[in-house]
């Protein structure tokens, strides 16, 4: 490392902070050029309709937003753990179990709904998550074990449940042994909000969220605990901020998000209960998070893009045999093209012998 | 079937169970023992897996098939291993990066393998000693990467405990400072064990692809990555007690199979969540025991390090 | 085991190593300027200067742990070059750390192999630690776990470490700066030993008695450059601290005895226990402090203080309500917001990383704690720019350099990072101010105004309490002195009616009995 070094920055470089996301998706695009040559596709042509033909249309960019939906939704509760170094990787179980609940009284109150329906799901959804939320929060302050790997353990467990209950109690009884519900009536169904599309109200709902984390984020006192705990967590416990209180809240509050986004997808654009109900939204939307720095801004950006590489893959899938896969290679690739050039925040890339002065 | 003969298959296939996650534990030990957290290991396992079941399905030969998917599984931990170590990502974020990367490139590199059948590796047979009851076929009736996963227990602990370059790679995991004053290339230390990591989880995936089940499916390792990093910490960073894990684990997965077969009716999706619920039961009983966790775990685990800092 | 041959002349032609010019710099500081330093074979002598002076990039440059960016080192006669501190050792180059390079989980053998290149086997090693540790009397026990071991057994460690690799040059970072004076004087004899058996010994410290006591020649280091040599023995303490300093020193003044007033604090058989293995608790622990009078706790590090500290300001929190009373209040139950309001201020030992988030702003550093007893926070709401004016207030009162309120934290030197921790805490008008090692690494000029600010604290009412390692500064500030030792602490005594000597055996854990005929310091519990 004589030849190439880093050197500290003495501040963290504010520029950088948005240099690098973009830097990030140009040397994504780059290694995806690379990597359809290889796979012996025009590389320019499988770009495009990978990425710009799917949201030529009216309805493609609804779709877009249908899929951002869920991905904001979930990102916003994770970013804000994220800052508290609480590491909720279990958005993808919470969604789960959102769709689970708030599904289940749409099928609860078959035929017997009404305008109160709805905003009940919406609830009901919110609370299923944030209880499969709750599970890893109370084991990490009472036992001490990671959030990590128990979040992550109830994913497995969720998609087992949705998986029982749709061969179970919530089969439809008229569905001819098909693993999936009934169909939702209309006033347990998310209006449509956007004529020609599939955009429901569920957006509305994730732009109230990125509102609620802007402000808790910025402007708020817990806001700022958040961010302490995070970056140190000794200096919390000395300023006397309560560290518990902090993870219960920002589980509760991730895994209720995630809880309503995993409602608004069996409640919007699949309507009824199906045993896969999300294409990996949960864990998309941790690359969401963080290639949006954690902030609701970057996030909704980031949740574009991410959104951008689901109905891509499927496009391209359709129009150049391209296979589906290549989706998640696109995150992964994004996702540490990022914290590779994260560096560039705090250090200095110096060429040259060691020995250059400052 | 009487009970009696149900167990020596059962036990067989404990230990045939259990093998990904001994070769990944074993893996993720050592890159522990150096003071880092992959949590890459379940990306690492799948990129393992489609590779070395490529590879044998094209050269026909497993031993190049786990000869590959060590290598392609060491190469996948490289990339965690530039990030964390020379561009300083964070190790939690980038172990995830690893780990969705993974499943989709391995998705990606699986596409035209799904729904091959393949033959498995030969079992071990020595007449007499095989064909004892309930025991035999467990014992002596398995095949060379069963035996291998277990040999590698006492390698690891004999390394990591025995020898000079195990003390150094356990001082820089303990204080990477001192370690650093002291003259030891703590970056170079850890490159390696990080490389041997990807390498040993590289081997429990092909193992799942190539022997367990046989065959390549998306996404086939199912959480084990995660229950194999469960396991370290379970085993307190102690190799003879990851491979008890194993074997705890290799047994809720065999059971859940069994059990039906007993003639209990449960609904075999809740059977499906014993492995991760056991996983989690196992996670609470041993971290809250704070002083023993302190104890074990190594001081600079997650940490980074900056050799000019 | 060190050679008996080279038994040169003291003033031998061919010195044991020579520097000539060294420079090394640091992105915005001139760590050092074209240095240069002879040191003769068998000879103790002493590198001094302040912190910052220098003196740790200058050796760590000798050791190969970071390397000159010009200039020639002769080792022996020969122009040397040291890649790395291995090359270092097979020169015959040995360093005892100032913050100790070991091993808490590891043992002690285990640790000192890792500073040999060739160790041998584990068995064999342990046997020549404990023949070293004999002849040089540094009782060691080679299956120790370190962690079990006190402040002055790890330096053993160390010490035995190098001894073993048969050095020619011996290089002690601070060594006394975590030993009670006793411990010190021990180190001395063996210092003394080695030197009598032509091992050089380069002596770095900023203590100038010790300095006066040990070395035959001194080098004195300020703001990089060597500014000046001498016969330490032939010096004055106060000669070497102005040669040190650059300025003629005015005597630091006794402060007044306070009178003190109502109690503020009182800690009542305080005892701890905790999850953690290498935790010290506390036992019985019982004082006061009160209006008006600073309190000092004296100890060598890892006796307690961290758990104290923690107990005082209710980052860990007690069982029993009573055992620490805040202004009357019974406050052991309650977390540190809580105690704030009560009245208390608090400034802990680590600066960056718990006093202040080294990420974050000023401004938002000034709200980390200022929240408690300053408007910042209204509604749930941060009041930002309060706290930028709190903020730019503690810079202005407390002469904090630094590039305004924006300035991360970790841009600011030690120095100027404690003046802001401290001007924090004591613009928010504390009845009651605990502090750790005020001044541990702070140059002299902050040194000077943070004694000040504290001394003008408890002279307008306020009661402090000063947890410090540094006898020196406790004893310009104290009023009275107390020792913690093993987690239990001593009566306090008046520090007039006191002495370093008395406070340097209570230190070792002596309460109450004198030492032995011998000197043989029995310890406590």
């Amino acid at each position: 490392m004589s030849f190439i070094r880093l050197e500290p920055r003495g501040q963290a470089s504010k520029t950088m902070v948005y240099v690098t996301p973009l830097l990030a998706v140009a040397l994504t695009l780059l290694s995806g050029f690379i990597l359809f040559l290889a796979m012996g596709f025009d590389p320019l042509k499988a770009l495009y309709s990978f990425f710009v033909a799917p949201v030529t249309s009216v309805r493609g960019v609804g779709e877009l937003v249908v899929k951002a939906t869920p991905l904001v939704l979930c990102a916003v509760g994770l970013a804000i753990g994220f800052r508290a170094n609480v590491w909720n990787i279990g958005a993808e179980g919470q969604l789960t179990l959102g769709a689970i609940t708030g599904g289940g009284l749409a099928l609860a109150f078959y035929g017997e709904g009404g305008w109160w329906l709805l905003p009940m799901m919406v609830i009901g959804g919110a609370i299923g998550g944030a209880v499969w939320a709750a599970v890893p929060a109370f084991l990490r302050l009472r036992f001490n074990a990671s959030e990590i790997l128990t979040s992550l353990m109830l994913n497995y467990v969720a998609l087992l449940l949705l998986n029982y209950v749709v061969h179970g109690p919530f089969r439809d009884p008229d569905g001819f042994a098909f693993p999936e519900s009934r169909l939702f009536e209309a006033d347990a169904t998310l209006p449509i909000l956007w004529a020609g599309t599939r955009v429901h109200l569920g957006a509305l709902l994730a732009l109230l969220a990125l509102a609620g984390g802007w402000l808790l984020i910025a402007r708020t006192f817990i806001g700022f605990q958040i961010k302490v705990i995070g970056l140190t967590p000794a200096a919390a416990g000395y300023a006397g901020f309560d560290q518990k209180r902090i993870v219960w809240l920002t589980l509760l509050l991730s895994g209720a998000l995630a809880g309503i986004a995993g409602m608004g997808e069996v409640a919007g654009p699949i309507g009824q209960i199906t045993a896969s109900i999300s294409p990996g939204y949960g864990y998309t939307a941790i690359i969401v998070a963080f290639l949006g720095r954690l902030h609701p801004v970057g996030i909704l950006l980031a949740a574009l893009l991410m959104a951008l590489s689901f109905i891509g893959g499927e496009a391209a899938q359709i129009a150049m045999g391209l296979p589906k896969a290549i989706t998640g290679v696109f995150q992964g690739m994004l996702l540490f093209f990022l914290l590779a050039s994260d560096v560039l925040i705090r250090y200095r890339v110096r060429f040259g012998a060691r020995r250059a002065a400052a | 079937m009487s009970d009696l003969a149900l167990i020596g298959p059962i036990l067989a296939a404990m230990f045939a169970a259990a093998t990904p996650l001994l070769f990944a534990a074993l893996g993720e030990l050592v890159v522990e023992k150096s003071g880092v957290l992959n949590l890459g290991v379940e990306g690492m396992m799948l990129v393992g897996a489609v590779c070395g079941f490529a590879v044998t399905v094209q050269t026909g030969s497993a031993v190049t098939g786990f000869l590959v998917a060590a290598l392609a599984g060491a190469a996948t931990a490289s990339l965690f291993a530039v990030l964390t170590l020379f561009l300083l990502a964070n190790q939690v974020a980038t172990g995830l990066a690893l780990t969705l990367f993974g499943v989709g490139l391995s998705a990606l590199i699986g596409q035209g393998f799904v729904g091959i059948p393949l033959e498995g590796l030969p079992k071990l047979h020595i007449p007499g000693l095989t064909d004892l009851p309930v025991v035999g076929q467990a014992l002596f009736g398995q095949d060379i990467m069963v035996y291998l996963a277990i040999a590698a227990v006492p390698l690891v602990h004999l390394f990591l405990y025995r020898s000079r370059a195990g003390l150094v790679l356990r001082a820089v995991g303990e204080n990477h400072t001192a370690a650093h004053a002291l003259g030891y290339k703590v970056l170079r230390i850890r490159f390696f064990a990080i490389l041997f990591g990807g390498a040993m989880a590289g081997l429990g995936g092909a193992f799942l692809s190539m022997d367990y089940t046989p065959m390549w499916a998306e996404n086939m390792t199912s959480g084990r990555g995660w229950i194999a990093l469960a396991l370290v910490v379970f085993a307190t960073w102690k190799p003879v007690r990851a491979m008890l894990g194993a074997w705890l684990f290799g047994g809720v997965t065999i059971l859940q199979l069994h059990v039906q077969g007993l003639g209990i009716d449960v609904p075999s999706q809740l059977l499906s969540m014993l492995p991760y619920l056991a996983t989690v039961l196992v996670l609470v009983l041993i971290s809250r025991d704070v002083a023993r966790i302190r104890l074990n775990a190594p001081a600079c685990l997650g940490k980074l390090f900056h050799p000019d800092a | 085991m060190p050679s008996h041959a080279e038994t040169y002349p003291p003033d031998a032609p061919l010195p044991r190593l020579e520097l000539r010019g060294i420079t090394k710099r640091f992105p915005g500081c001139l760590a050092n300027d074209h240095v240069d330093l002879v040191l003769q074979p068998g000879e103790i002598h002493a590198l001094l200067g302040e912190n910052g002076a220098g003196k740790s990039t200058l050796v760590k440059m000798i050791y190969g742990v970071l390397h000159p960016d010009s200039g020639t080192m002769l080792w022996q006669g020969a122009e040397t070059v040291v890649p790395d501190p291995a090359g270092a050792r097979r020169l015959g180059i040995g360093m005892v750390f100032q913050h100790f390079s070991l091993f808490d989980t590891l043992t002690v053998t285990e640790n000192i192999a890792l500073g040999l290149d060739n160790a041998g086997p584990m068995d064999q090693l342990a046997g020549r630690i404990r023949e070293v540790s004999e002849r040089y009397g540094l009782a060691l026990d080679p299956g120790r776990h370190v962690f079990h071991l006190s402040v002055g057994e790890r330096q053993r460690v160390e010490i035995v470490r190098c001894l073993l690799q048969d050095p020619k040059l011996l290089i002690m970072d601070e060594p006394t700066s975590v030993l009670t004076p006793q411990e010190a004087a021990k180190l001395f004899e063996t210092l003394r030993v080695l030197a009598a058996e032509g091992c050089t010994i380069l002596y770095i410290s900023h203590k100038l008695e010790e300095i006066r006591a040990l070395c035959s020649r001194a080098t004195v280091l300020r703001a990089g450059k060597v500014v000046g040599a001498a016969d330490p023995r032939r010096e004055t303490a106060r000669s070497l601290a102005e040669m040190m300093m650059g300025a003629e020193l005015s005597t630091p003044e006794r402060p007044p005895q306070g009178v003190a007033g109502v109690a503020r604090l009182t800690v009542h058989h305080l005892s701890t226990t905790s999850d953690n293995p290498f935790a010290t608790n506390l036992k019985d622990v019982n004082f006061e402090v009160r209006a008006g009078e600073i309190l000092g706790i004296a100890g060598v590090a890892g006796n307690g203080q961290a758990e104290l500290m923690a107990a005082l300001s209710g980052e860990v929190l007690l069982a029993d309500a009573e055992a620490v009373v805040i202004e009357g209040t019974s406050a052991g139950h309650l977390g540190p917001r809580a105690r704030r309001t009560l009245g208390l201020a608090f400034v802990p030992e680590e600066r960056l990383g718990r006093g202040a988030v080294p990420e974050l702003s000023l401004s938002e550093n000034a709200l980390l704690s200022g929240y408690a007893r300053e408007p910042l926070v209204r509604g749930g709401m941060v009041h930002f720019a309060r706290a930028r004016a709190y903020a730019e207030t503690i810079i202005r009162g407390f002469n904090v350099v630094a590039h305004g309120h924006r300035a991360e934290a970790r841009s600011l030197s030690g120095g100027n990072l404690q003046k802001f921790i401290i001007g924090r805490e004591i613009l928010q008008k504390p009845k009651l101010l605990v502090v750790g090692q005020p001044t541990w690494g702070v140059d002299a000029g902050a040194a000077a105004a943070i004694h000040k600010a504290l001394i003008d604290l408890a002279r307008s009412g306020a009661a402090v309490l000063v947890i410090s390692q540094d006898l020196d500064e406790l004893f310009v500030l104290s009023d009275r002195i107390s020792v913690l030792f093993h987690g239990r602490l001593s009566d306090s005594r008046p520090t007039h009616e006191t002495s370093v000597e008395r406070i340097g055996l209570l230190m070792g854990g002596l309460f109450g009995t004198p030492p032995d005929e011998d000197g043989e310091i029995t310890r406590a519990v």
